[in-house]
């Protein structure tokens, strides 16, 4: 198998068949900001947060999806990235209705800790408080459409790992919407395994176990990448799995 | 079918056209259609057997004739052409009566077939808009269709073929520009047991219509087109994506691959070859995103219409991952000519860098609307003030529109721009698929990046945030522009917002959204800047305020 080597923020790293830009960085201890991206599952290139500068392109690459190319020089920490990093953030913080102190994972979320990392101090943009639906019909667990970022780990999940597929998407655009089934009542799903997959790999407090409270509800969300890498290469972990936190 | 037997086909067809002393060629063209040419058609039927002319006058529904504004259109051809604008049921008896069996021109309703909005066209995708019926394979046969394929079929490798097409230049017309010679040889070269071939026809910028045209009054070239590159790449299977609000190319192409595979001219062993190539049709749903050649490909294999990143690109990994050639209508309605007049005749027509012609729907602030079809480069002035006509009467041009949402706008300082892909990009517009809108003195133009945001913001998709919230922020803000609400920093925070949504957003839609915008406050700065509101001075409150 050829490898690969090329260069991030300086220094030279060797890429396998296969290894993405953001994979073979994060190997190797270099930080780069995700959102949608969730080891074990399918890229998805959509929150855009990822996004390096190549050498000689004018354009930006989503790390998730960008193969290493040999000599390719990669810089992942550019004052233009900062930039738009930040207003990436911005621009979801304005999308949704994020109140931190009322959430459950207040203290545990993604998006919280993004906003921190790009020093997401104000919004520019003026909130759009969409006023969406939240299904709490499922026995266990809730959806709370008003704190989604529509970044579709839960409906990758639950069709690549759980094979239910319980979770699409409808309509378009700002309108996005994550559904269950046709869009039907979750508890009415004849699909959903009740697994819990869904609400362990959401970033936010959008999908919440029921009967928690602030800042309660920790999710661990590295178990995705077992399970695949069980299934796929027959790799068993037997000294113990890390915990997340 | 043999090449022999097509020939006969032809001969046989041209000789049962001679047979008639007149042909009326009615538009039959959405366009057309809707401005009445069905009723047209009946009365013209009636009169004719009214008047017993039926052995002598042939009735001919034909594709659509460039003067869209000015229909329904009919074009006579007799002794000579004759073309007759705005014609209603009384014309057209007044044509059977007094031009047909008298010979005398109705002549309030005659357009000069040589102004100049004709004369400075050049006609290769258009070719036979006004010749042929657009639901006889027959006829397209006699205008020397199929000759094209059979030539490649038989006589031509594949590698022979896809050298025509790159020596001749062509770049693609969905408004990229990528050279379709080299997309077509990385999809022949890739190893693959099964490669598709896709017709993108989900035309979906406003105002344009030029592949509904080519669909509605010549699908036959496009098929033929699409039968060529299926032998050039080394695929069976081909699909045309069309968008559900043209019904009538929907129905004109289902007609055409029926005919064409009665024919054996689509289906197994093409010219009794080894070649076997089947078309079907894939109906879009109505999203403007599906035209973005990634999503479309996942609407073909009928899953949600949403962009991936690229690479990898359909020509590794299309339909069902298997290497695929996607080409808009006008690209594959370019082959069967190239192929059938070689590659350096074709070169020779354009611009070195864009040989060969565009198809521009001519729309807006302008005397002559209608489907156009120029050599690439040509000045942009020429379209605008000999084609079209200029603007109306007591106004000024003021600006085009090109490439649609996705484009910008060119003012009237560059007017003798060649309109080519390049010289487009210099100033902040794309070619684009072929729209073309001119504005005139009385467009607003914050109203017109209004107009385009409010479009990309309703088709976004919602895969990527810079998109989906971006587009409904930069709206938003437009809209308090013209509520003269905006501040100055409001504006500067809109451009930064369009820069940061063009270069994070995942597809072409995204990408190119902002343009419309960037465009205007490139060349119109001041009507932004006049409807900004001044920032309120801070007034130290005197006396009665806390301590």
């Amino acid at each position: 198998m050829a490898v690969i080597t090329f260069t991030i923020d300086d220094i030279q790293y060797s890429a396998h068949e296969g290894d993405t830009v953001l994979n073979v960085a994060h190997a190797n201890n270099i930080h780069i900001p995700t959102l949608c991206y969730l080891e074990g599952l399918s890229p998805f290139g959509a929150c855009r947060l990822c996004m390096v500068e190549v050498e000689g392109s004018p354009k930006l690459f989503p790390a998730c999806t960008t193969k290493p190319a040999e000599g390719m020089i990669v810089r992942t920490k550019t004052d233009r990235l900062k930039k738009y990093r930040r207003m990436i953030v911005e621009l979801l913080a304005s999308e949704g209705n994020h109140q931190c102190a009322v959430c459950v994972v207040n203290g545990h979320c993604e998006l919280q800790d993004l906003a921190y990392e790009v020093g997401l101090d104000h919004v520019r943009f003026p909130y759009l408080f969409p006023n969406k639906s939240l299904d709490a019909t499922h026995k266990e667990f809730v959806i709370d459409r008003n704190r989604c970022v529509l970044c579709t780990r839960c409906v990758r999940v639950c069709h690549e790992v759980e094979g239910a597929h319980v979770w699409d998407i409808a309509w378009r655009g700002i309108n996005c919407e994550i559904i269950s089934d046709m869009n039907q009542p979750w508890g009415d799903s004849q699909l959903c395994t009740s697994c819990g997959k869904c609400v362990r790999v959401c970033p936010v407090g959008a999908l919440l176990e029921k009967g928690q409270t602030v800042g309660e509800l920790r999710k661990e969300r590295s178990f995705v990448k077992f399970i695949v890498n069980a299934r796929t290469k027959r790799e068993w972990i037997t000294n113990g799995i890390e915990e997340d936190e | 079918m043999t090449i022999d037997e097509l020939r006969e086909l032809a001969e046989n067809e041209r000789t049962r056209q001679k047979q008639y002393i007149s042909r009326i060629l009615y538009c039959s063209s959405a366009g057309c259609l809707s401005g009445g040419s069905d009723s047209v058609k009946a009365e013209f039927k009636k009169a004719i057997e009214e008047k017993g002319l039926g052995k002598t006058c042939e009735l001919v529904g034909t594709g659509c004739l460039g003067l869209c504004g000015e229909g329904p259109l009919v074009l006579v051809q007799s002794a000579d052409m004759t073309l007759y604008q705005h014609v209603d049921a009384k014309t057209a008896r007044r044509i059977v009566e007094e031009h047909i069996v008298s010979g005398k021109k109705v002549e309030e309703c005659q357009i000069d077939v040589n102004g100049p909005f004709f004369s400075s066209q050049k006609k290769i995708v258009l070719e036979n808009m006004g010749k042929i019926n657009a639901e006889s394979i027959e006829e397209y046969i006699a205008a020397g269709g199929y000759e094209a394929l059979a030539k490649a079929v038989t006589e031509m490798k594949p590698e022979e073929l896809i050298g025509e097409i790159r020596k001749a230049g062509l770049r693609g017309r969905g408004g990229a520009g990528y050279p379709t010679g080299l997309k077509w040889d990385i999809v022949r070269k890739s190893v693959s047991e099964q490669k598709y071939v896709v017709c993108n026809a989900d035309e979906g910028d406003p105002g344009a219509f030029m592949d509904r045209s080519v669909l509605e009054g010549d699908p036959h070239r496009v098929l033929e087109g699409m039968a060529m590159a299926g032998y050039a790449v080394g695929a069976n299977q081909g699909y045309v994506y069309v968008r559900a609000e043209y019904p009538l190319a929907i129905d004109r192409l289902k007609l055409a691959i029926k005919h064409a595979e009665k024919l054996g001219l689509l289906g197994n062993r093409i010219f009794e070859s080894q070649f076997s190539f089947h078309i079907d049709i894939r109906i879009g749903a109505g999203a403007f995103v599906c035209g973005e050649e990634t999503a479309l490909l996942r609407s073909v294999m009928g899953r949600r219409g949403r962009p991936k990143p690229r690479p990898p690109y359909p020509s590794e990994k299309g339909l069902w991952d298997k290497p695929t050639v996607i080409n808009n209508v006008e690209t594959y309605a370019n082959i069967a000519p190239i192929v059938r007049n070689g590659s350096a005749w074709f070169a020779a027509i354009g611009t070195q860098k864009s040989p060969g012609t565009k198809v521009f729907a001519l729309a807006g602030k302008i005397n002559r609307t209608g489907l156009i079809e120029v050599p690439m480069g040509i000045p942009l002035r020429k379209v605008i003030f000999d084609i079209g006509g200029g603007t109306p009467e007591g106004s000024e041009f003021k600006a085009a529109q090109t490439g649609g949402p996705s484009g910008g706008c060119i003012p009237k300082e560059h007017l003798d721009i060649p309109v080519d892909y390049e010289s487009l990009q210099t100033v902040g517009s794309i070619m684009g698929s072929g729209g073309m809108i001119v504005m005139d003195s009385t467009s607003d133009m914050v109203d017109v990046a209004k107009f385009f945001m409010e479009f990309c913001m309703d088709e976004s998709c919602g895969k990527c945030i810079p998109c989906r919230v971006g587009t409904k922020h930069i709206y938003m803000m437009l809209d308090k522009v013209i509520r003269n609400e905006a501040t100055e920093e409001d504006f500067a925070l809109l451009q930064e917002l369009c820069v940061m949504v063009k270069e994070t957003s995942l597809c072409g839609l995204g990408q190119s959204a902002p343009n419309p915008v960037l465009s205007t406050i490139r060349f119109f700065k001041d009507e932004y800047t006049v409807k900004l509101k001044r920032a309120t001075e801070f007034v130290p409150d005197e006396g009665n305020g806390a301590q």
